[in-house]
């Protein structure tokens, strides 16, 4: 099976995929497209979710997830950007169990709602944290170049 | 009367480990102590399950905003006469994590500390030679 | 139900260091739902990270676990020569193999210890840790520290491996070798720990493939992966040795799962020091490019992934790290319940929530929300149940 092949047949030009080398594929998708296309890979392609990250920018928040498919030595990190100042996309939970610890995550450092998440509490974040404070949330951007999601 | 348990507690001192928010290389080494290499028990040095049966309070870790108040309570527990010992880079001044958002404060702006036993981690053989010295301050 | 007045928690154990929170509900004796809270052990690394330059992030993140101490600087390491495609020196490849097993090899005996005290063979433990010391040796003779090594950067490693040091390292190892052996076989043949640990704790392997658990926790249910196979790296393609996979998925086979692994990366050191290249041990890198990286290592609890976007300046623009245990301890939850709660201790534990978290473990009563037991209580329960087994 290859995977980059099923990618394409399966979204198209929904998916821009961008092989970094052998081993690295970053594929870029719409918000509405990222819950279809990471599914597909769990469930059709049997990808495991290593991680998520998420990186702030001026106009959302990016994220990147990390799926490591252990079959063929790739791991294919899907890409999209959760726009502001609504920052909100729907939760992975209800496809990937995984998902619960690593939303949570997310949500308390960047401030991303996660819709559908069954408990969206805090995670690492001391109790007394100040509401609303989101460390990871950079106060400014400093160059042009900082902040732009990647291309 | 005073005398003769300072004496006790020169020939016997049962030491309960606080950890705080550590990476746990101290408290491994720590517990190292216990095993046949180092065998700290025939300094007649105890571990203890429970502060309020101690009479040194060894401390590992840097104390962030989630530990805090159990670190206070846990070092008030502990009855006195009291020695502290920080162990470790981190509870002796908080090394690289000065800056980080979660970081409260020095551990010996919290609690006095009696004796500093730096190193990441402490060997050992450091370890017991920190907890001998704390107790040679009872006088 | 409840009859216990609420117990301070607090379970100040000398074996059970860390911070975490586990509760346990019970109706009776056994346990009908689990909890954990995490964040005491929080120090913001992640952020940290960004502030400090690439050489200070890789010290950074060695303490981010004490044991694991080698596995976040191995995969950071990666990330960061991911990015630009930096090529490592052969030799510093070997190095950080042989570095990678050995801190396998005394986190996975320093496992069984703790295993072992929770059972109540403390026996088990001192022999466990007694065994741990030569390896701590073989490391302060490599690195100069027992734990904490230094030995990794960015484009290869910070020290060498002499030639003339290879006999009596290779001498060492076969001592590690012959008493690992030992272990082993007293452990996984004894009669009580099998009736102690087998059908016990168990993770179904649906469970474990939705929760996208690593290491250990997911080989014991059949899930066969590990990253130094499935995405090779640093030396390991040029080695022999098992992936070791079982069935069950209980506390008996994450047991066995480990002690096994000791003996395949006593064998894979082996190999690495008689084959070891000769050449430079660092490619001397001054900048890292623009872009973005992932780094990958089977860390002894199983995958740790860093990721790194480098803007081309010293500091990081982003450092994302994931341990493994983020993975693997909420899968404790599924193979909890059910169980009596004297066993809490010891299926906590099989998940190895890097020796950090099993110390707050409390027992609640599910209608009363009283708590019933602390931890030191449950490790007491956990030995009880075995001293009757025995009778």
């Amino acid at each position: 099976m290859n995977i980059l092949e099923e990618i394409r047949t399966k979204f198209g030009s929904k998916a821009d995929i961008l092989v970094k080398s052998k081993k690295r594929v970053y594929v870029s998708v719409s918000l509405d497209d990222a819950k279809d296309v990471i599914s597909y890979l769990f469930r059709i392609l049997g990808a495991r979710m290593s991680i998520a990250t998420g990186i702030d920018t001026r106009t959302g928040v990016e994220m990147l997830y990390h799926m490591a498919f252990d079959k063929h030595d790739l791991v294919v990190t899907v890409r999209t950007v959760v726009e502001k100042p609504e920052l909100k996309m729907p939760t992975l939970t209800d496809i990937i169990p995984a998902a619960n610890w690593i939303e949570r995550e997310i949500h308390e450092m960047l401030g991303v709602d996660f819709i559908g998440h069954p408990g969206l509490e805090r995670l690492l974040l001391p109790d007394d944290w100040q509401a609303g404070e989101y460390p990871f949330r950079k106060k400014t951007f400093d160059s042009e170049k900082e902040g732009e999601p990647h291309p | 009367m005073v005398d003769l348990f300072k004496w006790g507690l020169k020939k016997s001192p049962w030491v309960f480990h606080l950890a705080a928010s550590a990476c746990n290389n101290c408290d491994i080494e720590l517990l190292d102590t216990l095993t046949p290499k180092f065998d700290v028990e025939r300094f007649g040095i105890t571990l203890v399950g429970s502060p309020r049966h101690a009479d040194v309070l060894v401390v590992s870790g840097i104390v962030n905003r989630q530990s805090i108040e159990r670190f206070k309570r846990v070092y008030d527990d502990v009855p006195k006469p009291k020695l502290v010992v920080a162990i470790g880079a981190c509870a002796c001044s908080a090394d690289m994590f000065r800056d980080s958002y979660n970081f409260v404060k020095p551990v010996d702006e919290i609690i006095p500390v009696d004796v500093y036993v730096p190193g990441c981690p402490p060997k050992p053989e450091a370890i017991i030679a920190g907890i001998i010295k704390a107790l040679g301050k009872i006088k | 139900m409840a009859k216990e007045n609420f117990i301070p928690i607090g379970p100040f154990h000398p074996l059970l260091e860390e911070p975490e929170y586990f509760k346990f509900f019970v109706e009776g004796e056994k346990i009908v739902d689990a909890e954990v809270r995490v964040g005491y052990n929080h120090r913001g690394i992640e952020k940290l990270a960004e502030s400090k330059t690439y050489e200070q992030d890789v010290f950074l993140v060695e303490r981010i676990c004490g044991i694991c101490s080698t596995s976040h600087p191995f995969a950071f390491v990666q990330a960061a020569e991911d990015i630009s495609g930096i090529e490592v020196p052969e030799r510093a490849k070997y190095i950080r193999t042989i570095i990678g097993e050995l801190e396998r090899i005394h986190s996975h005996l320093l496992w069984v210890g703790l295993a072992g005290h929770f059972i109540g063979y403390n026996t088990v433990f001192m022999w466990a840790w007694k065994y741990r010391e030569p390896v701590l040796d073989i490391f302060e003779a490599i690195s100069g520290n027992r734990n904490h090594y230094g030995m990794f950067k960015v484009g290869g490693v910070r020290r060498d491996i002499l030639e003339k040091d290879v006999p009596s390292l290779l001498k060492a190892i076969s001592e590690v070798e012959g008493f690992c052996s030992m272990l082993t076989k007293a452990v996984m043949d004894d009669p009580v720990i099998q009736a102690r640990t087998k059908g016990i704790g168990i993770l179904k392997k649906k469970d474990a493939i939705d929760l996208c658990v690593v290491g250990p926790v997911a080989r014991a249910s059949g899930i066969d992966i590990d990253i130094r196979k499935d995405h090779p790296y640093a030396a390991y393609d040029k080695v022999c040795f098992d992936k070791i996979v079982m069935q069950d998925g209980d506390v008996f086979s994450k047991a066995a799962i480990r002690l096994l692994e000791t003996i395949e990366s006593v064998k894979i050191i082996r190999a690495c020091l008689k084959d070891l290249p000769k050449g430079p041990i660092d490619a001397d890198i001054r900048e890292i490019g623009i872009g973005e990286g992932i780094g990958q290592h089977e860390a002894p609890r199983g995958e740790v992934i860093h990721y790194v976007r480098s803007n081309g300046s010293n500091y990081p623009e982003r450092h994302k790290i994931r341990a493994p245990s983020f993975m693997n301890v909420p899968s404790f939850k599924k193979t909890v319940i059910g169980e009596s709660i004297a066993d809490a201790a010891l299926i906590t534990a099989a998940v190895d929530p890097c020796y950090c978290c099993t110390e707050r473990m409390v027992v609640v009563d599910r209608e009363t929300n009283r708590t019933l037991k602390t931890g030191e209580e449950l490790v007491r329960l956990c030995q009880e149940k075995t001293e009757k087994m025995i009778k």
